[in-house]
């Protein structure tokens, strides 16, 4: 029965979640009905009866397959993956202030990134794979760092975590004084996050997919995890290869979302911490219903992010913290069980 | 005769540079209960950690029912010892039911949820250790005590063939000290079952168990049935401090010295343990 109360609550955010896309597919400067959007996406070309008609269909597929959908997956598929890696964070350091940022992922790809774009590398592919590399990089050097003698605790690698965070934050400083005036702009984009220069954004869908499929596939050892390495020990987790396990996952998740969208604040610490007010700490229903919950809201906040005060954008990260903070603080205020700990 | 639920041979145990036990040979079968006794920091959590297969022994083999850990595996060792651990780590909130149910883990395949059968024995456990009521609430707002009780009730779930029980009364007021002891001995002798506890109060350890073993603190130690190991000469050795013995044949108790300045000199004379209780008399 708890099982059932979970496959509907799952179906309820997976409805919202579809809804946000067509809303973020029928949106922008040519409006289209959600029939036209369903149209345009499933629809066979040349089905109007008179030219014109034609012509306004193969415009409407061209908007919504070639410009609104790559841009919709990606926010979609990111806010998903950062959700997801905000969450299994939040287990392996057993800390719900984690997020996925917190141990210098999105530092060293910031890092990446902005070195490429200093050397002139422009947006795409390039500045993609430079971005990866970097979070690569960082995810090696605190692994490497943090396992030095041995063990693998969770201090050690928070804090082993959180300095190479801190000095990979100087380094990109660093490059934003010495870079010229005319980068600056598209530097500090990347920083704050932008989901129209997605890299690959279907590349990002199936690594969200495999990603939640392994974290499901682990998710009641991870509940056992939240209560303790000894308690999950006892009842039968090899810890070590959890953890592992866990480090490498969420790293990856989170360097695939930083690599095509940038970083993005507030959906991968908050997204979690929301679904763990409303529905719980039970990893089997929280994993797959923060992931959802952070597509939909990172889908919805790319919207309004390109559309309010269109043709200019606003940075997508604003408009993730500016819908989620007063969602989570009304969440916070009437949650009956005193505070989201 | 049935084989023995937890064996040791020649178990050597350290921490830290420090010996815990060597040469430790004990046998338990099926219904017998152990008490490890011991000064603060001599390494009883850290022999009853070795003893459910969660750090390696320095020399020696434990087996588990006949079996090794390495061979057994980390879930059949699950479901076949259960350790309650001196603290609990509560890093997010749940509601005391799922907390439970959280013992159940090696009894479910992976994709399994917990059925109704499964709540219905948490409900039963929560009701064993007194705690019915509670079992909606969040465990963020329970006391001691009664989380205490919470991490029994997920032990009895788990419904291990030997149990591990790492200072079980602590938190807990009198009578529920022997209200759980009861329990758990009930459940020990009903499930022919085997118990090692880590306990302080000796009078509770020597009417609760079948052996008794006492860690000197360098390595060396004394086991053998509780009746001739926990008599007051091995007490006032093993604490450092003088215990009394009074009773009849059937009802021994032993209580330590009343700490007068007389006895507080004596003590302080032969003080070969540097953390003798000096109290100071009233």
């Amino acid at each position: 029965m708890k099982r059932r109360r979970a496959l509907i609550v799952l179906a309820m955010l997976a409805v919202l979640a579809l809804l946000s896309l067509l809303l973020s597919l029928a949106v922008g400067s040519v409006a289209l009905s959600p029939g036209a959007v369903l149209a345009a996406l499933f629809g066979e070309a040349g089905h109007g009866l008179n030219a014109g008609q034609v012509g306004a269909d193969s415009m409407a597929r061209e908007v919504v397959l070639n410009l609104r959908l790559p841009r919709a997956l990606a926010a979609f598929a990111c806010g998903g993956l950062l959700a997801l890696a905000g969450a299994l964070m939040q287990v392996l350091l057993r800390n719900p202030l984690a997020d996925p940022y917190v141990l210098g992922i999105s530092g060293g790809a910031a890092v990446g990134a902005l070195a490429a774009m200093l050397w002139g590398v422009g947006m795409g592919l390039g500045l993609g794979a430079a971005a990866f590399v970097g979070a690569m990089a960082a995810m090696g050097l605190v692994f490497g760092l943090a396992r030095g003698d041995g063990s693998w605790t969770q201090t050690r690698l928070l804090l082993t975590g959180v300095i190479i965070a801190a000095g990979c934050g100087a380094v990109v400083a660093l490059m934003l004084s010495l870079a010229p005036d005319r980068q600056l702009r598209g530097m500090l984009f990347w920083l704050m996050g932008d989901a129209g220069e997605a890299v690959a954004p279907l590349s990002a869908l199936m690594i969200l997919l495999v990603g939640l499929a392994v974290a499901m596939y682990f998710s009641r050892e991870l509940n056992l995890l939240t209560r303790g390495p000894l308690l999950a020990a006892t009842l039968g987790v090899n810890v070590t290869r959890l953890r592992l396990i866990l480090y490498f996952l969420a790293s990856l998740l989170t360097a695939a979302a930083v690599t095509n969208i940038g970083s993005v604040g507030f959906v991968g610490l908050v997204v979690p911490h929301l679904v763990r007010l409303l529905l719980g700490n039970d990893q089997r229903l929280l994993l797959p219903a923060a992931t959802l919950a952070g597509a939909t809201l990172l889908t919805l906040a790319d919207t309004l992010a390109r559309s309010i005060i269109a043709p200019q954008q606003l940075p997508v990260g604003v408009l993730t913290a500016l819908i989620g903070v007063p969602v989570f603080l009304f969440l916070l205020a009437r949650s009956p069980r005193g505070g989201p700990t | 005769m049935t084989a023995a639920l937890l064996e040791t041979h020649d178990l050597a145990v350290s921490i830290g540079g420090k010996q815990v036990v060597h040469n430790l040979c004990l046998t338990l079968a099926p219904g017998e209960r152990l008490a490890i006794l011991g000064r603060n920091g001599v390494g009883k959590t850290t022999l009853l950690h070795t003893l459910a297969g969660l750090r390696a022994p320095e020399a020696g083999e434990i087996r588990l029912a006949g079996d090794r850990y390495d061979t057994l595996g980390p879930r059949c060792a699950a479901r076949l010892r259960g350790l309650l651990a001196q603290h609990q780590g509560d890093a997010f909130d749940a509601s005391v039911l799922e907390t439970v149910l959280v013992g159940r883990h090696p009894h479910l395949s992976r994709w399994d949820w917990e059925s109704a059968a499964d709540e219905h024995m948490a409900h039963a456990a929560l009701a064993a250790v007194g705690l019915a009521e509670l079992a909606q609430r969040s465990i963020h707002t329970l006391s001691g005590g009664e989380r205490q009780r919470v991490a029994l009730a997920t032990l009895l779930v788990q419904q291990p063939r030997v149990y591990l029980l790492d200072e079980p009364l602590a938190h807990l007021d009198l009578n529920h000290q022997i209200a759980v002891l009861q329990l758990i001995a009930r459940r020990v002798h009903e499930e022919h079952a085997a118990l090692v506890m880590v306990l302080h109060d000796v009078n509770l350890a020597a009417h609760f168990s079948d052996q008794a073993l006492l860690l000197q603190g360098d390595g060396k130690h004394e086991l053998g049935t509780s009746r001739t190991v926990l008599d007051a000469a091995s007490l006032s050795r093993l604490y450092g401090y003088p215990l009394r013995e009074m009773g009849d044949e059937q009802n021994r108790w032993l209580a330590p010295e009343i700490a007068t300045p007389a006895l507080q000199n004596r003590v302080a004379d032969n003080a070969s343990g540097s953390t003798a209780l000096r109290e100071t008399p009233m």
